[in-house]
């Protein structure tokens, strides 16, 4: 496009541009209609990269939720359809394919984003834009003042709740605790959980040890943490970080002489290192499917997610992609369609429960307020079977007090 | 702050560095010889993974796994010598490293296909299991048998360069191989061997990496990237330059993560960059080869 004050200047470009716009106004007629028809959702998610294990299951479950509203004729007669898009784990890939879904392929909504960087990156265009936005981060930045709009909803648990339930059941008052943190966004949010629940428990932090996002080694940090002598040692980051961390901390012995904690235990990397170096690790859960002991909700949503995916069972990182879309198609469904200050009322209004009870958005910053799992890691000789994962030793029930307060987040109250 | 805790520090560095080297080497031996910047190096480290847990799996023992993978891929890697590579010797350097870096796609992806995107875990060989009491603290039994295995290994690849006919061969073929032509030397098989060396090499690299990480389709390409890192600190085409510059690398990242953790990845580029501002061939490079 020629900038404005420049003079415009025949060329074949302009001519090509011409053409094609001709032709889409005539093709325009239906893709209007088809567009009035089809509600669509943008799903940017990190499928390549080291958080990929968990970005596949998001999707699936994002299917899953969009296919039962279509099954059962979709919403106000009208199909839902799941545009998934990778965002490789890039705040500016993820921005310019969200810039892209809104744009070009009109999208009525967005959910989806796992890596707190690039759910910021996408938060901004979605803001800018003024579509509405359903995180599934572990990330919560996007909940504080500065970069909340009211376009902005956050359906995962935030650190602030996942560390205060672990602590809960792992730290004693005068512990000594070490921290190995990722430096990033992720890793110094659960620090800062981790940090005030001790506060508050009465354990003494012994030291911290920042390390690089990604790396593929940790053998380098081990001494030092073993040299602070430690009673726990909380490993506050996420992926396949997590799996290598906790992995090269068992080779150097480092469970013989702590506990190892982590915020959020993930089903895909105990899977990736297997039992014996996960046993006895505790960490913190939105979901685990064994919770249909407990929770009808579990049970059918495990129910249907197997007889959707050939019998496989669903995963932590995967539910959110279910509930995150679940429950704006059910403020949809509530609004009658996507009118969007309509959605946002319902959505504020709305009492979900998807997966493990009841969940609902707080009104000053859209947190979803929802139950917390503690979840230990079995060892191999008391699995009852190759799913048979965690044990879970807490089921701590929603409530607004698990958040932090809205003055705390700089909104009004 | 104490003695005994920057030794395990240095200790750790070496055994990081014993990878560093095994992977690098493959990588300047390949340059050196045949002027092929292999960019599928990294995903040819990660298939040597898979094989190794593979034949682990397959044969019920690791050590079996450890022998075979790096032979197999090694083999595997001939075959790509003899397909691909040998059609643009003698080109420009650039169509070997891009035929490579298309390869490397085809390698991961291939690896997704069959394996899947997931992490998979590589058991430690039980017998290395655990940590040994060194007085001053606990280090892992495997990372110790790393260090001691990466040590033959060079040992045993030194003696042969330096002390056998072949290594004369590949030595000369390296300086002048139209010369050796005229000698009678068969020189396309000395390539093919070497190509099969470097491969296999990084094969190796992967196979001792697997049970210190889990293993996945993107492994390699951190890999990739510390392997060229050494080999431009150590001088491209080098031998001795990888080793000490793989070694030199592993110790600064673990130094540096007593003192400064977050800086433990960006160290390796600074020293890079140090380097190539003060000696732009690399530590033991020949000036004026083209890369």
């Amino acid at each position: 496009m020629p900038k404005s004050g420049s003079t415009p200047k025949i060329t074949r470009r302009t001519v090509l541009a011409g053409l094609s716009a001709g032709a889409a106004l005539l093709a325009m007629p239906r893709i209007v209609r088809a567009a009035d028809e089809t509600i669509r959702i943008g799903f940017p998610t990190p499928l390549t990269g080291p958080f990929a294990a968990e970005a596949r299951d998001q999707v699936k479950c994002a299917e899953l939720a969009v296919k039962l509203v279509n099954d059962k004729g979709g919403i106000g007669g009208r199909k839902v359809e799941l545009l998934v898009r990778d965002d490789k784990l890039n705040a500016g890939e993820a921005a310019t394919r969200t810039l892209e879904l809104i744009e070009k392929d009109k999208v009525h909504a967005v959910v989806g984003a796992l890596s707190s960087a690039v759910q910021l990156a996408v938060n901004e265009v979605t803001r800018a834009r003024g579509v509405i936005y359903v995180s599934i981060s572990q990330s919560d930045t996007i909940n504080e003042a500065k970069d909340f709009s009211k376009y902005t909803f956050h359906e995962a648990l935030n650190p602030h709740m996942t560390t205060a339930a672990v602590a809960r059941q792992t730290l004693k008052k005068g512990m000594k605790v070490a921290h190995l943190v990722a430096d990033y966004a992720y890793g110094h949010e659960m620090l800062r959980g981790f940090k005030r629940a001790q506060a508050a428990i009465g354990a003494d932090n012994v030291g911290e040890i920042l390390h690089p996002f990604g790396a593929a080694d940790y053998s380098t940090f081990m001494p030092r943490l073993m040299s602070m002598r430690p009673d726990v040692l909380c490993i506050s980051n996420f992926g396949r970080d997590q799996a290598n961390a906790i992995k090269q901390a068992v080779d150097f012995g480092v469970k013989q002489q702590m506990k190892i904690v982590v915020p959020v235990i993930l089903h895909n990397q105990r899977l990736a290192v297997g039992p014996d170096v996960f046993e006895g690790v505790v960490g913190g859960a939105n979901y685990y499917w064994g919770l249909e002991a407990q929770s009808k909700s579990a049970a059918a949503f495990n129910t249907a997610f197997k007889a959707a995916n050939g019998g496989a069972i669903p995963t932590d990182y995967g539910a959110y992609g279910y509930s995150g879309v679940g429950s704006l198609l059910a403020a949809m469904q509530t609004a009658g369609g996507t009118d969007t200050d309509k959605v946002i009322d319902a959505l504020e209004k709305l009492q979900y429960d998807l997966t493990k009870g009841p969940q609902h958005y707080r009104k000053c910053d859209h947190q979803s307020v929802q139950s917390v799992l503690v979840l230990e890691s079995k060892k191999k000789s008391a699995m009852a079977g190759d799913n048979d994962l965690f044990a879970i030793l807490a089921n701590d029930t929603a409530s607004d007090d698990m958040l932090r307060s809205c003055s705390e987040l700089g909104h009004a109250t | 702050m104490d003695l005994s805790l920057i030794i395990m520090q240095l200790l750790s560095g070496i055994a990081l560095g014993a990878v560093l080297v095994i992977t690098a080497l493959g990588l300047t031996i390949v340059f050196g010889m045949l002027g092929v910047v292999n960019f599928a190096h990294g995903a040819l480290f990660m298939i040597g993974a898979y094989a190794g847990l593979y034949l682990a799996s397959l044969t019920g023992s690791f050590w079996w796994g450890l022998l075979l993978a790096p032979i197999l891929i090694g083999a595997f890697g001939m075959l790509i010598e003899l397909v691909l590579i040998r059609r643009l010797y003698g080109r420009s350097i650039d169509d070997p490293l891009l035929l490579t870096f298309g390869l490397s796609y085809i390698l991961v992806e291939g690896v997704r296909i069959v394996f899947g995107s997931d992490g998979i875990p590589f058991p430690t060989p039980p017998q290395l299991i655990g940590v040994l009491d060194l007085g001053i603290g606990f280090f892992p039994r495997y990372r110790l048998f790393v260090i001691a295995l990466v040590a033959v290994v060079l040992l045993a690849l030194w003696l042969t360069l330096e002390k056998t006919r072949v290594g004369l061969i590949v030595r000369a073929g390296a300086r002048d191989p139209t010369i050796m032509q005229v000698l009678g030397v068969d020189i396309g098989r000395v390539w093919l061997a070497i190509f099969g060396l470097g491969v296999g090499l990084a094969a190796l690299g992967g196979v001792l990496a697997g049970p210190m990480r889990s293993v996945n389709p993107e492994m390699g390409s951190l890999v990739l990237a510390e392997a060229f890192v050494v080999t431009v600190i150590g001088g491209l085409g080098s031998i001795v330059g990888a080793v000490l510059a793989g070694l030199m690398v592993g110790i600064s990242i673990s130094l540096v993560a007593l003192f400064a953790p977050e800086m433990a990845t960006i160290v390796m580029f600074a020293l890079m960059a140090v380097v190539l501002l003060i000696r732009p061939q690399g530590l033991f490079g020949v000036r004026g080869r083209t890369a």
